[in-house]
């Protein structure tokens, strides 16, 4: 692979106008940021994020569900990132439930099994790329005791929806690395516009935004690899015929957009066993948001970070407004985090 | 959170779980989503594997992430 500061020469020869490029991944924008990569590209070439942190994307309704689950004596097992988005009362961390912080859901079904006599729910975010290791999880016949909070999202609708909207003004996708790991990118061949697998490195990174911008400019709209050597076309078939057997498309809200059409997942019939919000009865309820926040624009690629008047004021990573604050993959926190300032 | 970490595969213990090697670090992971042998390296995700890797391409990723935290801690 050719070094970073050949990429970046390449790219100053090859960019001639003003193009705006989405990716869709926390891993993606932390990788950007710690590098200090927005510094070295060439003027007029801009990466945005966009709606690519789960934990982001997932409307309040949705934790406030979490929050009552809670308050029913459930115990929560979360992915860390979760703890203290706020929801309509609270966080998960402050809401004196008995809440857990898990690496994966096996170990939510682990604790399941210590505790027989109590509930255990698993709070199930995550994009493609998680989804598969709960498919795979209920398709072991965990205990009956255990359960989900299904809010798992699907990239590919999102990105219909920003592309048919086109307010973001965008000339092209960097597609999630590990995502496409899971389904592959033909999927993506839908969408007549540039798009790139990328991987993680600022190298990967600065790569994808060369291939990005040379489809581009040659009027090309072809989804290309620059990650082979974790990405196939058809990505894991055996991971995403395990995710349909469990799991199927259904229209869900997401946090800074309406709902969107077979964006999210369901469980099948034979497994509804496993969701939470049937077992107790919790129903997920639209919540308007009223503060100054601009979580929402910045999930849709429209504003930075730095555009909101909470930003480091009175929304900071110890003390955060918004969801993405509060992630380690939220643009805010990382934007924050590294001192980024466009 | 959707990071990903390549491991080798030491052992397999179970029909779906084995013992990987992150390179200075051992943990049980599951193998649901894959079919692997043991010397085969595999990319992790929230304990699971989610796919194979090319023997040359996981020791090369392993090298990159070495090479960040070497970075970081300097």
């Amino acid at each position: 692979m050719a070094g970073g500061m050949e990429i970046r020469k390449a790219l100053d020869e090859i960019v001639d106008r003003d193009y705006t490029f989405m990716h869709i991944c926390g891993t993606h924008e932390a990788s950007i940021a710690r590098s200090g990569l927005r510094s070295v590209l060439p003027e007029g070439l801009k990466i945005v994020m966009g709606p690519g942190c789960p934990v982001c994307i997932t409307p309040q309704g949705e934790i406030d569900a979490a929050l009552e689950l809670a308050a029913k004596g459930c115990i929560i097992a979360t992915y860390g990132d979760l703890m203290r988005v706020p929801g309509t009362n609270g966080s998960l961390d402050t809401c004196g439930g008995d809440v857990r912080v898990v690496q994966g859901v096996h170990k939510a079904v682990e604790i399941a099994k210590e505790v027989p006599d109590k509930e255990v729910v698993f709070i199930s975010v995550g994009f493609e790329t998680t989804a598969p290791t709960v498919a795979a999880t209920l398709l072991t016949e965990p205990p009956e005791n255990f359960s989900i909070l299904c809010s798992h999202r699907f990239v590919p609708p999102a990105m219909k929806f920003l592309l048919e909207q086109g307010e973001a003004k965008l000339d092209g996708f960097m597609l999630p690395g590990h995502v496409c790991v899971v389904t592959g990118y033909a999927m993506y061949e839908q969408f007549k516009v540039p798009q790139v697998v990328a991987g993680f490195e600022p190298e990967d990174i600065l790569l994808g935004l060369y291939m990005l911008v040379k489809q581009a400019k040659e009027g090309r709209a072809d989804v290309e690899n620059a990650y082979p050597r974790a990405v196939e076309r058809m990505g894991n078939q055996k991971a995403m015929k395990m995710l349909y057997e469990v799991f199927e498309p259904t229209d869900v809200e997401w946090r800074g957009f309406p709902v969107i059409p077979d964006s999210g997942l369901k469980l099948k019939p034979k497994y509804e066993k496993y969701d939470a919000l049937k077992k107790f009865g919790v129903e997920i309820k639209h919540v308007e948001k009223n503060s100054a926040c601009i979580c929402d624009k910045v999930l849709r690629g429209i504003r930075d970070p730095t555009d909101c008047k909470l930003f480091g004021k009175a929304c900071t990573p110890r003390k955060p407004v918004g969801p993405c604050m509060v992630s380690h993959e939220g643009a805010c926190r990382i934007w924050a985090l590294y001192n980024q300032k466009r | 959170m959707c990071i990903a970490i390549p491991a080798e595969v030491l052992e397999i213990k179970d029909d779906n779980i084995a013992l990987v090697d992150y390179g200075d670090l051992q943990q049980e992971v599951r193998i649901d989503l894959v079919d692997v042998k043991v010397g085969e390296y595999v990319l992790v995700h929230v304990g699971f594997a989610i796919q194979k890797l090319s023997r040359e391409e996981g020791l090369q990723t392993r090298q990159v992430f070495k090479d960040v935290y070497a970075a970081m801690e300097e």
